[in-house]
């Protein structure tokens, strides 16, 4: 009995372990192979240099890391890179400012209505993601809706001109990864005991500081969920800068798809996902071992 | 059944003489001249088509332990979170050392509460949730420190003070959430429900060092509680809260002996109640006939009854003597068989049939003052229930 409990739960657990190294490892490896290749009039078209394990040695001994070198040598990569990351900051941010009130005013609205905000919520993923870019194009486009409206409001005089703007990714990003922000928070907010609160007015905390010393310290994990799932996504996004964006913002998603199709540089394409993953795999590893560190500070006493 | 023109005695107003009071020597709620520190003046407040409070008028005096005892739902807790500032009354004032606080908002209000649910912050450790509110105020960083160490000592949680409050025990967080609302020194403490989540023996123990701490510190508290243990341990005064309505305002012993009505006498200890016809007055002494049980005679005072009158009569338990030979009185006396024997150790509840088997159940409970093992009643023994004069209470209804 305890036997095969034990080996179920086994199997149960290697399953998952399965799919990460069947659809995740080893994709990497392959991509991995790829970045330290070069570019060849081939098919696939590239040359690889590592042949297989028989070769390790050799291949180290001449490992080929241009590719990667490029990446840091030539301004186009790096400075997508730096516009990403400055892209999917701005983003998070804007997110959270967005997401945070939005999230507090559904956690303290009545529970009968709660089912229905949450619902308003995730109703856009019911659309194509590409349609409701599509949709901010239209909305963005000079005599667009909004110059339309702003316009005949009176307010301005003459064409925003903001698509194809920087800020027109980050109205297209900001709207379209809100609801990863607001659903994480909404969940933490909505634990949130109000006899905290309670207490904090009891003893003598103004509303304001109440939300400073309770209310937020208590939120963070959901802060940092939400800025997970916004900020990893919106990092390598693709879509919308190439359909919001201008020659400007070159995120480096954009590039990567320029490479992998318009160049058939398939191994400056996988160095440029390689270095990607670990910009985003270093800051997510950094505030793992800090959750870490936290829950095991609560876990054992002095 | 009742005369139109019988007042119902107010709440706070005694029916008859004190039997005697455990605790003669605090009583401000009997002077004059003493100011009190809270009172209640009509206060209401409804949620919904629920009157929760219903037109409530309290006093509470400095140093007084007072206890809210009611059922769950009565409105005791609605009536204390009013205080505390986190429901606003639809009628009526709220003054807190002679001044109306009924519009002032909780955070400046100069008094502390202690939640059912401890509310601790479980993100600070226990020295930082004891200091919450003096980092409020704006205290220096050492007087900070020196008064969280102050309070840490009088709750006896030395050394535990970097702890969070999830590696406490369910005792030391309760110990942590009482500090943290004395650490203010406020005039007024609330507790709601403080002994809910403690087992009986440690309920014991905190109930008195709650006691020792609130005469040391000289705070008036103010505990709400559905145990009627608790409240009639701790309390000088304590009032019984019904639907929204105080029905009884006295110390805890004139609650059990001398019961307001019949809800009263029945939610506070044991009590067995029967109607009887009211035959002669004379004097104190009151005669009648009750069903199943034959003439009865008790004093009243503080009830003007007439012949004829249909009252509630009281027994509690502990008053009923059990005897198998007929007790010489002529009155106030009853042949039944005894139908359950409840042994609960320190006494034993007896529960006697009267009058046959479609009669009724009375309830006697006898102290088990010896350690003899052969008890002197049995099941289904014929016996004699017997009580004083002194024993019956009129309740009103």
């Amino acid at each position: 009995m305890s036997r095969s409990a034990g080996a179920a739960r086994r199997v149960l657990v290697a399953i998952p372990y399965l799919w990460l190294g069947l659809f995740f490892l080893l994709p990497f490896a392959i991509v991995l192979r790829m970045a330290l290749s070069d570019a060849a009039t081939a098919l696939p078209p590239y040359a690889p240099h590592f042949e297989g394990p028989g070769q390790l040695g050799a291949f180290l001994a001449a490992l080929d890391l241009e590719n990667l070198q490029l990446l840091f040598a030539d301004a186009l990569y790096w400075q997508s890179y730096l516009t990403s990351l400055r892209i999917a900051a701005l983003t998070t941010l804007s997110a959270l400012m967005i997401g945070y009130p939005l999230a507090y005013a559904m956690a303290a609205a009545p529970r009968r209505w709660q089912g229905l905000l949450v619902l308003l919520v995730i109703l856009p993923f019911w659309t194509s993601f590409l349609i409701r870019v599509y949709a901010w194009a239209g909305i963005l486009r000079p005599d667009g809706l909004l110059d339309a409206a702003l316009m005949g409001l009176g307010l301005t005089s003459e064409p925003l001109r903001l698509l194809n703007t920087e800020a027109a990714v980050l109205i297209g990003m900001v709207y379209s990864y809100l609801p990863f922000m607001v659903l994480p928070l909404y969940a933490t907010l909505q634990k949130l005991d109000p006899s905290l609160l309670e207490a904090a007015a009891d003893l003598g905390a103004t509303p304001a500081a109440a939300f400073r010393t309770v209310t937020l310290p208590l939120s963070l994990p959901g802060i940092l969920a939400g800025a997970a799932l916004v900020f990893i996504p919106a990092i390598g996004e693709f879509v919308i800068p190439d359909l919001l964006g201008g020659p400007e913002t070159g995120m480096i998603g954009k590039v990567l798809w320029t490479e992998f199709f318009s160049n058939r540089d398939w191994p400056l394409a996988s160095a440029v996902a390689i270095v990607l993953l670990l910009v985003l795999v270093l800051p997510l590893a950094l505030l793992q071992r800090w959750q870490m560190a936290r829950a095991g500070r609560a876990g054992d006493g002095p | 059944m009742s005369e139109p023109n019988r007042a119902r005695p107010a709440p706070d107003a005694p029916r008859r003489v004190s039997p005697g009071s455990v605790r003669r020597a605090f009583q401000p709620w009997n002077e004059p001249q003493a100011r009190p520190i809270v009172e209640f003046r009509q206060v209401v407040k409804r949620f919904g088509a629920v009157t929760a409070v219903d037109h409530v008028s309290l006093a509470l005096y400095p140093r007084e332990f007072f206890a809210l005892l009611g059922a769950s739902g009565c409105g005791k807790t609605t009536l204390m979170r009013m205080l505390a500032g986190f429901e606003t009354p639809d009628a009526g004032e709220i003054l807190l050392d002679g001044v109306d606080i009924t519009a002032v908002p909780a955070h400046l209000r100069p008094v502390n509460m202690m939640f059912q649910s401890y509310a601790l912050f479980p993100h600070l450790s226990v020295a930082d949730n004891i200091a919450y509110g003096l980092k409020r105020e704006g205290l220096p960083r050492p007087e900070i420190a020196r008064r969280v160490e102050e309070m840490l000592a009088l709750v006896k949680l030395e050394g535990l003070g970097r702890r969070k409050p999830d590696q406490l025990s369910g005792g030391q967080r309760q110990r942590v959430a009482l500090a943290r609302s004395l650490a203010k020194r406020p005039k007024l403490l609330l507790l709601d429900e403080p002994m809910a989540a403690l087992d009986r023996k440690l309920r014991e123990a905190t109930q008195f060092e709650l006691m020792d701490l609130q005469s040391e510190l000289g705070t008036t508290f103010m505990v709400v509680t559905h145990d009627q243990d608790e409240a009639m341990t701790m309390a000088d005064r304590m009032a019984v809260m019904e639907r929204g309505r105080l029905l009884q305002i006295a110390p805890p012993d004139l609650i059990y002996e001398a019961p307001a009505n019949r809800y009263v006498a029945e939610f506070v200890g044991d009590i067995n109640v029967f109607e009887a016809r009211i035959r002669a007055v004379e004097g104190e002494l009151v005669s009648a006939d009750a069903p199943l049980i034959g003439a009865i005679a008790f004093d009243e005072e503080a009830v003007r009854l007439a012949a004829g009158e249909s009252v509630a009569i009281g027994l509690r338990p502990e008053k009923i003597m059990l005897s198998h030979e007929e007790p010489p009185q002529p009155v106030n006396k009853v042949r039944g068989e005894i139908w359950d024997i409840g042994y609960l150790g320190d006494m034993t509840m007896v529960q006697v049939m009267i009058g046959g088997d479609a009669g009724r159940l009375l309830k006697v409970s006898l102290t088990n003052s010896t350690r003899r093992i052969a008890r002197p009643f049995a099941w289904e023994d014929e016996v004699w229930l017997s009580w004083d004069v002194e024993a019956g209470l009129v309740l009103p209804p």
